[in-house]
């Protein structure tokens, strides 16, 4: 199959263009992060008068963004990898058993996913608050609270493309694996795991994208000692100044370890979609 | 699918005279899958269905400052908080009819961009050719990125006297002056730009993907018909593409029109009334008012709407997917 001049002259135009819109932003972060104080409050320029790496100094006095990151970093791993063991299971049972009720949990569970954050934000703030006052565990303005409500977050498609990955994987290794007597988490976590490692790994990355880049919950549910880097960045903009090159090496800084991770691993997270929710 | 039901469907005979063998094994079994399932309900019920029952009791109740403290003294009015800000003829049922408009525009063409620039960048990136990989890689980064790290980036582009989009517009000559983008008319454009931005390399992702699904065969045979690459298009990828598109629209649809994020992160808790987006809407009646009785009433009917839209798109589908 050939491909034609202007097939090809088209292919060029709409990468170039898709290029250039992609990369804007990415670019002024780079440059801006660079570039001295009084670069940014002036003119926009292209290139830095003078590179720099003052403002990736800075930034950590202008706010505390070490904690931030230390509190973005635990509630996200912890939320992603709780988030992942209780999908497994969720997702075993749906793939391997029929059971009354199965249907109704798959729906009800993904209809979730399209409830408006902000119709149960406040009553989940408020339950968090009077389980703290009534039973002594802190929820609201804690990582624990984040942990739980992240978590959540991210189970509903978790739970949907794991159950999707274990169906792909064929029922007749399960067999053979019970015809050597292996019970049910045997045939778990030495058959079904081994096979579904792509689809386990990009469903950790979502998990941990969600809680990295979550807003409007840690907005409300978080004091000072839990604030997370969602809310934390707004610390830059003071009321006289917006510290624009520590906001984008602050920024930077923030991206780097979730975009490196997304696209080192998005070869098995492009995987783990085609078998589990392209079907 | 084809590759794991055909061992079953192989092995069937081999099994009924198995199957009434292990009444014992079956009993244990039926418990297991409920078990199993006992983390992931637990915590939908308390983070997800407890609240929005209490959010749905909360906007029935008159749940202004007065009453915030203490729940027990906020006075039951029934349906008063929907009557009052759904009544068009009042100045908030206005203020939630625009905003309604607004999303309803801001959803319709942010789903619509991102879907086409999706489906451009993932058919041109079908046939391999030296940097695909590279490309391919790039796309997806903005949807890696932290939506405050990419919004705050966007917003300091989009800033009146310092930003970069000012700059271009000066220089190019489309402008004579600096135009303002965070407030007033232009921020609808702004937030749209941004939306796009955000969402389209996940289009991109789901319909890359479901493009490996398809046989070059099909291609090849459409070819050696005449087809060009429009009549491709339209008779093998479209088609072929269908279950990824239903799936995806709704997914794109859901997030777009309950965004929260973008605009909040662009404009502070306030958002200009051009870029007035529901959920912001009741995020400042909830939060800047304190009319939590309020805020729940439209949010109940934001939940509502969307829960009659996606009904009715699912059924549409459906019907026509078994009609094909």
């Amino acid at each position: 199959m050939r491909e034609t001049a202007a097939e090809r002259y088209v292919r060029w135009v709409v990468l170039a263009l898709l290029t250039v819109f992609t990369v804007t932003p990415l670019y002024v972060m780079l440059t801006s992060a660079a570039k001295p104080l009084r670069d940014v409050q002036g003119d926009f320029t292209w290139l830095p008068s003078r590179p720099t790496l003052q403002a990736f100094v800075d930034m950590w006095r202008t706010v505390p963004l070490g904690r931030y990151l230390a509190n973005s970093l635990v509630v996200s791993s912890v939320a992603a990898v709780f988030s992942v063991t209780v999908a497994i299971f969720a997702a075993f049972a749906l793939s391997r058993y029929r059971f009354r009720g199965r249907g109704t949990f798959s729906v009800t569970v993904l209809s979730t996913q399209m409830f408006p954050g902000i119709l149960f934000l406040l009553p989940l703030f408020l339950i968090y608050v009077n389980l703290g006052n009534a039973t002594g565990i802190e929820l609201y303005a804690s990582r624990t609270g984040l942990i739980i409500t992240y978590l959540t977050f991210s189970l509903p498609f978790s739970i949907w493309m794991l159950t999707g990955y274990f169906d792909s994987i064929p029922r007749g290794l399960d067999e053979a694996a019970q015809v050597d007597g292996a019970g049910p988490m045997r045939v778990l976590f030495q058959v079904i795991l081994p096979a579904s490692v792509p689809g386990i790994v990009a469903v950790t990355v979502y998990a941990f994208m969600t809680a990295w880049g979550e807003v409007l919950f840690a907005s409300v549910m978080t004091d000072e000692s839990s604030r997370t880097l969602a809310v934390g960045l707004k610390g830059y903009a003071t009321q006289y100044n917006v510290y624009w090159n520590q906001v984008m090496a602050a920024s930077l800084v923030v991206s780097v370890p979730v975009v490196a991770g997304f696209l080192f691993l998005q070869r098995y997270f492009v995987a783990g979609l085609t078998a589990g929710a392209v079907k | 699918m084809t590759a794991t039901t055909a061992p079953d469907r192989l092995r069937r005979p081999a099994t009924p005279p198995r199957a009434p063998a292990r009444p014992a094994r079956r009993t244990r079994r039926s418990l297991l899958p409920y078990l199993l399932l006992v983390p992931a309900v637990v915590l939908e019920l308390g983070v997800h269905v407890v609240p929005m029952v209490v959010g749905v009791w909360m906007s029935l109740l008159e749940l202004t400052q007065f009453h915030i403290r203490d729940w027990s003294t906020a006075p039951f009015v029934g349906l008063d908080n929907y009557r009052a800000t759904l009544d068009v003829d009042t100045a908030a049922g206005q203020e939630l009819l625009h905003s309604f408009w607004v999303t309803a525009a801001y959803t319709v063409a942010s789903v619509g961009l991102s879907w086409l620039l999706g489906i451009a960048a993932a058919v041109v990136l079908q046939r391999p050719f030296r940097g695909r990989a590279f490309l391919r890689t790039l796309f997806l980064t903005p949807y890696a990125l932290p939506i405050y790290a990419a919004v705050v980036t966007w917003s300091f582009m989009f800033q009146r006297d310092t930003g970069l989009v000012n700059q271009v517009l000066l220089d190019t000559g489309i402008t004579d002056h600096r135009p303002f983008w965070l407030i007033g008319g232009n921020s609808f454009v702004a937030v749209l730009v941004v939306s796009v931005w955000r969402s389209w390399p996940f289009a991109f992702l789901c319909l890359m993907a479901g493009l490996q699904n398809v046989p070059d065969d099909m291609y090849e045979a459409a070819y050696i018909d005449g087809a060009g690459f429009w009549r491709r298009f339209q008779y093998v990828t479209l088609p072929m593409l269908r279950p990824v598109n239903q799936v995806l629209l709704l997914v794109l649809f859901l997030w777009t029109f309950n965004d929260f994020n973008t605009p909040y992160l662009l404009f502070g808790g306030s958002a200009p009334p051009a870029a007035d987006l529901v959920s912001i809407h009741i995020y400042q009646s909830s939060f800047i008012i304190w009319d939590f009785g309020a805020g729940s009433a439209m949010s109940v009917t934001l939940l509502l709407f969307l829960l009659v839209v996606t009904a009715g798109y699912l059924f549409l589908t459906r019907r026509r997917r078994s009609d094909a």
